[in-house]
């Protein structure tokens, strides 16, 4: 259902949103906390966020082009996005990924 | 790694320069100018503007490492992919897929595009720091290049963030006991336009690629080396497809060792002239005059002698191809093209314009270290054209350094008509050991080779004209003729030498009709010498005939006498 709504409504194919943090900082736990909050309730939970720590899983970071931590990378729908930030700012996240237009017609 | 990290702790005072640890770039003449290479288990940066060569500079550190020192390596690449750099590299030799293959080296492309990264709140890099420390610990790399970090700067706009990102790293790769080579853009107004020479302070490398009189010349210079001596000079270097060699050719002292010996020219004639028989083994030969008097024919010779005894030869070419002096060598009897080809001799032939005069100095003394020949030859030295000053310094560094080597140089120059100009070759003329001149004599309608040696140091020679006559036997001097009408060569010589021939002759008659002459003479006087001791000994005879008929008269008178005197009755 999700796909088939996506496929009417500007960006193609499901969401997949990967979360790279470093080690369980407060800064880490801060901005996995905003974007679960986000997925749930401005996404309705139709995203599907992975969160991966770059100490635990190096070599992730590498073929997603992370630098910066935290990064929010957008896999799908292509192309890929990136924010780099704790993510405080849900408006400037939702821009970030493109994703305002999904927002509205989940609301 | 334990070991490795025994260096970075900072050496107490500038004390001991000499305990710093280094580790070897592998680039010839690199580390001879830092006294060893880089130092160990901190970052270096190299900096200079866009295609100075800063990449392949740290490339080549890489590649060293991992293939002769043993050292594996992480490229982090903010500019190239992976791909790009393996292609980009391949033409100087380097087989960056083998060594990936090999786990002797790692590149991890950091791809920073500014379009592609928002930036929502408080972030730092330790993605990047992930990153590269995965690759070092996936190889067990101790080099790492950052190539070129200051991308970041156009993908983040947080300066302050990065800024201390970038200080946080490199006492990350100080930690870690890592050698790093960090590349930088140059600036304006200072060495990288971030000014990254700020935070990584302990030895900066500046590239230069300049454009003078449309050549180019690529130099490099080591801006500051904290707690080690370095050459502070610029030096030049060189990207062919050998790779990467810098040339520490200011040398300035004058203390080499004096190879013994006598290298003979080949040439009978001129051995002759040099009293030992030839010129010293080690010293310096300027062979000038003007187009078409056979310079290049007498280096010709002095470099087939010089191969005939298995000497090792080199012949740096301006003018001609190495081909081209095999074949008119072979007019003069002189088969070069087997010493080319048995190895023993090897022209280098350029354009002039091809390089600058530094470049060209480094060029050769590349080729010089690598093939090692104990006669060099360029031909001619007054091609290298530049600035007064500039050449002057070229050729005396260029002569000190094959003297330093031992190496016997012959130069050829054509630039001498005596006049005692400043840019002409008389500042180098007091360089030079040995000084032969060639000169074409002009008269009666024709030219004339001639040859004489202006100076030998330690040794004497003679001050003789000599003509020279190519034939396809070689090389012949002849002594031109020196007499009351002066000096004579070629044609009027041989017309002079033809009428003092015929003078001669003339004179050997003369003196045979005199000789004849004298003896009739003689045989005259004799005669009448004989004639008058015989009229002599006739009047003698007849002298004592008349002596002795006196007496008898006188018997006869007394005789009568005294019958007289007895017929008288007197007494007496």
């Amino acid at each position: 259902m999700s796909a088939a709504a996506a496929s009417e409504n500007g960006p193609a194919g499901p969401l997949r949103l990967r979360l790279y943090v470093a080690g369980t900082s407060l800064r880490s736990t801060r901005t996995i906390d905003s974007v679960r909050r986000l997925c749930e309730q401005r996404l309705g939970g139709l995203g599907d966020l992975e969160v991966v720590d770059i100490y635990q899983q190096s070599q992730l970071a590498g073929g997603d082009g992370v630098v910066a931590a935290p990064t929010l990378v957008r896999l799908s729908p292509l192309p890929a996005r990136r924010l780099a930030g704790d993510l405080s700012d849900e408006r400037r996240i939702l821009e970030g990924l493109g994703l305002q237009d999904f927002v509205r017609e989940h609301r | 790694m334990a070991s490795e990290l025994e260096s970075p702790r900072r050496p107490s005072s500038e004390a001991a320069p000499a305990t710093l640890p280094k580790v070897p770039t592998g680039i010839a003449g690199f580390d001879a100018i830092t006294f060893g290479g880089l130092p160990r288990g901190r970052p270096s940066l190299v900096c200079g503007s866009a295609g100075c060569g800063k990449t392949l500079f740290a490339t080549t550190f890489l590649v060293n490492g991992a293939t002769l020192f043993d050292e594996p390596g992480v490229f982090m690449s903010f500019e190239e992919r992976a791909e790009d750099l393996v292609a980009n590299v391949a033409s100087l030799g380097y087989d960056l897929d083998g060594l990936l293959a090999q786990g002797k080296l790692a590149i991890d492309h950091v791809r920073v595009e500014r379009s592609e990264i928002e930036e929502t709140g408080e972030y730092d890099l330790e993605g990047l720091f992930i990153r590269l420390g995965f690759a070092v610990d996936s190889i067990g790399a101790k080099r790492i290049v950052l190539d070129t970090i200051e991308t970041l700067f156009t993908g983040f706009k947080d300066e302050s963030v990065l800024r201390a990102e970038l200080r946080r790293l490199f006492g990350w790769i100080k930690d870690r006991g890592l050698t790093a080579i960090i590349t930088g853009e140059r600036g304006d107004g200072q060495l990288t336009r971030q000014g990254l020479e700020e935070y990584v302070s302990d030895c900066v490398v500046l590239l230069d690629n300049r454009v003078e009189d449309q050549i180019t010349t690529r130099r490099l210079r080591v801006v500051k080396y904290r707690g080690s001596a370095h050459g502070t000079n610029e030096y030049p270097f060189l990207i062919d497809a050998d790779g990467i060699s810098v040339l520490p050719v200011t040398s300035t002292d004058l203390d080499y060792a004096i190879p013994e010996g006598v290298v003979p020219t080949g040439i009978a004639g001129l051995d002759a002239m040099l009293d030992p028989g030839g010129f010293h083994r080690g010293s310096s030969i300027l062979v000038s005059g003007e187009a078409g008097t056979g310079k290049t024919m007498i280096t010709a010779s002095v470099i087939d002698a010089a191969c005939l005894r298995g000497e090792r030869c080199m012949a740096f070419v301006f003018e001609e191809s190495g081909d081209q002096i095999c074949r008119n060598a072979r007019s003069i009897g002189l088969d070069l093209a087997r010493h080319v080809a048995s190895g023993l001799l090897r022209f280098e032939a350029a354009r002039p314009s091809l390089y600058g005069l530094e470049m060209h100095l480094a060029r050769m003394h590349r080729d010089i270290d690598r093939f090692a020949p104990s006669l060099v030859v360029i031909d001619p030295l007054s091609a290298l054209r530049g600035p007064a000053v500039e050449l002057q310094a070229t050729m005396l560094r260029m002569v000190d350094m094959l003297k330093s080597r031992g190496i016997t140089a012959l130069f050829t120059s054509l630039r001498e008509d005596g006049e005692l100009d400043a840019s002409s070759s008389i500042g180098v003329s007091s360089l030079m050991d040995a000084w032969i001149r060639l000169l074409n004599v002009e008269a009666n309608g024709e030219r004339t080779r001639t040859l004489y040696v202006i100076k030998a140091r330690g040794m004497r020679h003679s001050n003789q004209v000599r003509e020279f006559v190519m034939s396809g036997d070689g090389i012949a001097l002849i002594d031109a003729y020196i007499g009351p009408a002066g000096v004579l060569t070629g044609t009027a010589r041989v017309v002079q030498e033809a009428e003092e021939a015929a003078a001669a002759l003339r004179r050997e008659q003369e003196n045979r009709r005199r000789r004849r002459e004298a003896v009739r003479r003689r045989h005259a006087l004799e005669r009448q010498i004989e004639e008058l001791r015989a009229t002599l000994e006739a009047t003698e005879e007849e002298e004592a005939v008349l002596l002795n008929e006196d007496e008898l008269r006188e018997t006869m008178r007394a005789g009568e006498r005294d019958t007289l005197v007895a017929r008288r009755g007197g007494v007496k």
